[in-house]
């Protein structure tokens, strides 16, 4: 106590000094207990790797809602990724096997050229969208152009469902109408997500190879003809 | 160039322009490049191409003017590239119908693309006549073989590479023979009119535009259909580029124009023949070799 008292002497003035009473003081010091928290949000090393795969495939899947139905959101734009348009091309290429290709080489596209049209066409059109001074980036546009290829994955699948019963004018008939009408749908969705990104006079301009690409992969599924 | 101080100060080149602005009648020494030098030269010499120079001279002046400032960017950056994409939906249109209707006294390159040539026209329309032969070919085997027995439908997909080829070479390989071919007689012949490269890419094609719905009236299977639509066809586009390169070789020698003339006509006649003769074939000439087989065991 002796050596606190001689440590408080030098200092012992300090104590009659007052400090002016407008120049306030005060404040609260405390640590906010939500950044952590926060941060742990951000910091997905430590979660379960089913929780991990079961984010993205949810993102896939909202994805393929918007694509059912087609309104002028921005969800497809601003998260765009390329697992879905991945999926669905091996899917639909893996559909267009397995037809009469295997005995003469005059059959239908292969497996590599099925990819190859997808991708270089989705790539072809979206140098020309932004080569036209669009100001969606490249790869939204790839995701979009790739997601608005399901209806015709869907239909695809509905016509080797039907080209099971039969291949006669009947089915061939269905078939045509099916394949019809997801065209369409393919066309209008991927128009509604990518015509806002161009100016008024040049939207024509823009649509039509978006056309012609869907136009082609219809076509290729619709002269889908099976191994007798 | 005048100075009002001294007359052999050196003068910046900056000023140059300042000093024209202050002083219009000075005499000015200026150096073009070669496209506008031809164009000055045919203007003074009192060559007139054709009947709509008054606004064309007037919007050549300005265009001059911005072509000097489009061609900056270097061939390696996406700008470059983004300035033959610089048209809007009605000037396609507008190209398209030119390219299909003749007319006499209009050239296309000057009437329609008034130095504004487009890489758009010219690769869309060529993707879409590759896949038009593709599909109509196969439609018009897969009718023509209706009804036959043996006859197993196949998409014949293949025949899309092949198609490709043949197209996109003639599209890009025959205007660039024809660049060179129009460079070295300007350098032997004093030609006044030059086209630039992407200017002869774009009205071959744009010439390519008639055939799309040439090739899909062929799916009928009747010949002398086919046969017309191939020479309507043929005189329409045929005669489009016919018009459009006269004014570049017609101050040249005789043979020199009819020998181009006549390369341009034959080289297209050959693309569309080959085109018809190896996707569409006639239908009469598979009957001899399905019966033959079924004929001989008769023949007992």
């Amino acid at each position: 106590m002796a050596a606190a008292d001689e440590a408080s002497r030098p200092f012992a003035g300090l104590s009659d000094v007052s400090i002016s009473e407008d120049i306030p003081v005060e404040g609260d010091i405390s640590v906010p207990m939500g950044s952590s928290r926060r941060d742990d949000e951000f910091s997905t090393l430590d979660e379960p790797v089913k929780e991990t795969i079961l984010r993205d495939l949810r993102a896939v899947g909202n994805k393929f809602i918007h694509v059912l139905y087609p309104k002028r959101s921005s969800a497809l734009l601003r998260d765009w990724d390329l697992w879905g348009p991945l999926l669905l091309c091996v899917t639909l290429a893996l559909l267009l096997q397995g037809g009469s290709a295997d005995s003469d080489d005059q059959g239908g596209p292969q497996f590599a050229e099925v990819f190859v049209i997808i991708w270089f066409g989705s790539i072809i059109i979206t140098l020309n969208s932004k080569l036209l001074g669009g100001t969606i980036s490249f790869f939204q546009s790839l995701c979009v152009l790739g997601y608005c290829i399901m209806p015709l994955t869907v239909a695809m699948a509905v016509c080797r469902i039907v080209l099971v019963g039969g291949s006669g004018p009947v089915s061939f008939g269905v078939r045509l109408v099916v394949v019809t009408a997801s065209f369409g749908w393919s066309t209008f969705a991927s128009t509604a997500f990518l015509a806002d990104s161009q100016p008024a006079n040049r939207k024509a301009l823009v649509v039509y190879p978006v056309f012609l690409f869907y136009f082609v992969i219809g076509w290729m599924v619709l002269t889908f003809s099976p191994a007798q | 160039m005048a100075s009002a101080n001294d007359p052999f100060q050196f003068q910046e080149f900056e000023e140059a322009a300042s000093l024209l602005e202050a002083d219009r009648d000075a005499t000015t020494i200026t150096i073009d490049d070669e496209d506008t030098k031809a164009e000055k030269q045919r203007i003074a010499a009192g060559f007139i191409p054709d009947g709509d120079d008054e606004d064309r001279l007037a919007s050549d002046d300005k265009t001059e003017l911005l072509s000097g400032q489009k061609k900056s960017a270097p061939f390696w950056t996406f700008e470059y590239y983004q300035q033959f994409f610089d048209i809007e939906t009605h000037h396609v249109r507008e190209r398209i119908i030119g390219s299909m209707v003749p007319w006499p006294r209009k050239n296309f390159i000057h009437v329609y693309l008034r130095r504004n040539p487009d890489l758009y026209g010219p690769f869309w329309i060529c993707t879409t006549l590759v896949f038009a032969i593709a599909i109509s070919g196969n439609i018009s085997t897969f009718l023509g073989k209706l009804g036959k027995p043996n006859y197993k439908y196949t998409p014949e997909f293949g025949k899309v590479t092949i198609a490709a080829t043949a197209i996109f070479s003639y599209a890009w390989l025959v205007p660039l023979a024809l660049w060179g071919f129009l460079l070295w007689r300007n350098n032997k012949a004093m030609n006044l009119v030059t086209y630039s490269f992407m200017e002869i890419i774009c009205v071959y094609g744009y010439s390519l535009a008639i055939y799309i719905p040439a090739v899909v009236l062929w799916i009928l299977p009747y010949e002398w259909l086919r046969w017309c639509s191939i020479m309507v066809a043929l005189c329409l586009s045929g005669s489009v580029l016919v018009m459009t390169f006269w004014p570049a070789v017609r101050d040249d020698h005789p043979k020199m124009i009819i020998a181009t003339m006549s390369a341009i006509v034959v080289l297209n006649t050959l693309l569309a023949v080959g085109c018809k003769v190896y996707f569409f074939s006639k239908p009469e000439t598979l009957i001899p070799v399905e019966h033959a087989p079924a004929a001989e065991p008769f023949i007992v």
